[in-house]
């Protein structure tokens, strides 16, 4: 049979019946956006009112307030502080907790799930409440700020790394493991070198979201440049608040330019 | 004695490999492994060929318990492997070295790091982490690596090498244990036809020099009859030939790898699956 007996020119991505089963979800998908416009209570007025509030807002931060700007920098270094050091203790607990919560390394059954509680746990409850918590444990300050921030972070590195140890090449652990080496020795020499590039990605990439994270902090009292913002806001200090927001824009810029210097450094 | 100056196997009795009865079974299927017996002695090259599938990765994995024996004796030098656990079986496996079909080397590693973690089974954990090797190592190392050719790369990364290289580089993290034997499993099938050759002849000449029993499994049947001293051709977990490379007739080659399985089935009736 040759190409030209065949007599078709009828082709379709989808048969009928998928075509129609198609249209069903796009209709479904759009009920359900409709269905929660209307049951959120939204004060149209108030969103139809919004450009001429931002633009009022604008004004009165216009210009921004440089007088307490020593002050603001020092707290701004110690903002810078808390998400550094929150990094540093969080990448050392994430380490071992990586190793449990890798199907892979982990010694048995129950260590699994230990590591992987401890992952979930960390991960599911966000900064501000882990702040909370802390600085009714601590009090205010920056200790609470940089143990929130640590318990958050543990979380992330260790799910990151441990999903890094889960993907490494196996075949030079079985190189190793034939050679007699322990248990220890391989994870040194088999397992950490694989891990490496994505160890330092990850920790790059927490410091740089804990610095922006850092920021907030102080809206519950846990230390940092998010303190002044607050007092600036609930006194109506408008230009005061205008000159946090542009040195926090400054320090993220800036916490952005060092990651990615460092990411081109080491990686 | 060859230039790597390894002078501590000059006074040692022979070598020697006997497996007996060994049965590898993976889950409740027919056996990978029925009832296999092979003998390998002094420091001859003996080559496993075998169509995939036959269990010769498997009978290689069983000698360092790389897989676990489901019966059956293996005893390298008096010592029985199948029994061996924990520290025990480490001891052991420092004794066995082995080679990879993928090299299977520690990329990020440097080539000299990758060398020694041949030693990793008799250098404390310390000097493992820190990279302080014994100068004696340090010097076997450079033997070894002078001997084969890729002493001028010590510093360089793994990953920076070609195939034939980084299989140098498995090669003499093999040897830097200090084997009593050395397996190598499909040592040169992801390398081309040239260098293939030269790690063939590399594994017969060290075999030689160091006075070590090499046991290699490989497809290239043209390469087994020249670079080895005798030839195993195994068949659904048995051995079906066992002889000198001359003897390895298009009979014989037929039967190992030919056409209906019928007759190699008779041994387990109505079962018609193929171990891979």
């Amino acid at each position: 049979m040759t190409l030209s007996d065949l007599h078709r020119d009828d082709w379709a991505r989808f048969t009928p019946r998928q075509r129609m089963q198609r249209y069903a979800m796009f209709l479904l998908g759009a009920l359900a956006v409709g269905w929660a416009l209307g049951s959120i209570d939204v004060i149209w007025a108030w969103v139809w009112d919004a450009p001429v509030q931002m633009g009022d807002l604008f004004g009165r931060m216009i210009p921004p307030d440089p007088t307490n700007l020593d002050t603001i920098l020092w707290v701004l270094w110690e903002t810078v502080n808390i998400a550094t050091i929150a990094t540093a203790f969080a990448v050392l607990i994430s380490l071992p907790v990586a190793y449990l919560a890798a199907q892979n390394t982990t010694p048995n059954r129950a260590t699994l799930w230990l590591g992987r509680f401890i992952l979930v746990s960390s991960r599911s409850i966000n900064t501000i409440i882990w702040a909370l918590l802390f600085v009714a444990i601590f009090g205010p300050g920056i200790v609470a700020g940089i143990v929130a921030i640590m318990f958050r972070s543990i979380g992330f590195i260790g799910k990151l790394l441990g999903e890094a140890i889960e993907e490494i090449d196996k075949r030079p652990v079985e190189a190793l493991e034939a050679t007699g080496a322990s248990r220890f020795k391989i994870i040194a020499y088999a397992i950490v070198p694989q891990v490496m590039p994505t160890f330092w990605a990850v920790s790059i990439l927490r410091w740089d979201i804990n610095l922006r994270e850092s920021t907030v902090l102080g809206l519950v009292g846990a230390g940092g440049i998010g303190i002044i913002l607050q007092g600036a806001i609930d006194t109506f200090n408008w230009p005061e608040a205008a000159t946090v927001l542009l040195a926090i824009l400054v320090l993220v810029i800036l916490g952005e330019i060092v990651s990615a210097f460092l990411r081109r450094r080491i990686l | 004695m060859g230039p790597a100056g390894t002078g501590r196997v000059r006074n040692r009795e022979i070598q020697m490999l006997k497996i007996t009865e060994l049965v590898k079974r993976y889950g409740s299927g027919d056996p990978v492994l029925k009832n296999l017996n092979l003998t390998i002695e002094g420091e001859s090259v003996v080559s496993i060929i075998g169509s995939s599938g036959a269990g010769k990765s498997t009978l290689l994995r069983c000698i360092n318990r790389l897989v676990e024996p489901s019966s059956g004796s293996i005893v390298l030098n008096g010592t029985e492997l199948t029994k061996l656990r924990g520290r025990e079986l480490r001891a052991a496996r420092r004794k066995i070295g082995m080679v990879f079909q993928g090299f299977n080397l520690v990329d990020r590693l440097t080539v000299m790091e990758n060398v020694q973690s041949g030693r990793l089974g008799y250098i404390s954990t310390w000097a493992a982490v820190m990279r302080r090797y014994p100068k004696e190592d340090i010097r076997r190392a450079y033997e070894l690596m002078e001997r084969v050719g890729i002493a001028h790369y010590a510093d360089k990364r793994a990953d920076e090498l070609s195939g034939g290289e980084r299989q140098r580089v498995g090669v003499v993290r093999a040897l830097m244990q200090k084997p009593e034997i050395l397996l190598a499993d499909e040592p040169t099938a992801s390398l081309d036809p040239k260098t293939s050759e030269q790690i063939m002849g590399l594994l017969r000449d060290l075999a030689g020099e160091l006075k070590l029993p090499v046991l290699i499994n490989i497809h290239n049947v043209a390469e087994a009859k020249e670079y080895t001293d005798r030839i195993v051709g195994m068949r659904y977990g048995r051995i079906i030939f066992d002889d000198l490379p001359e003897k390895l007739d298009q009979d014989a080659m037929d039967k190992i790898y030919s056409g209906s399985p019928a007759a190699d089935r008779a041994g387990t009736p109505g079962e018609m699956r193929e171990a891979s």
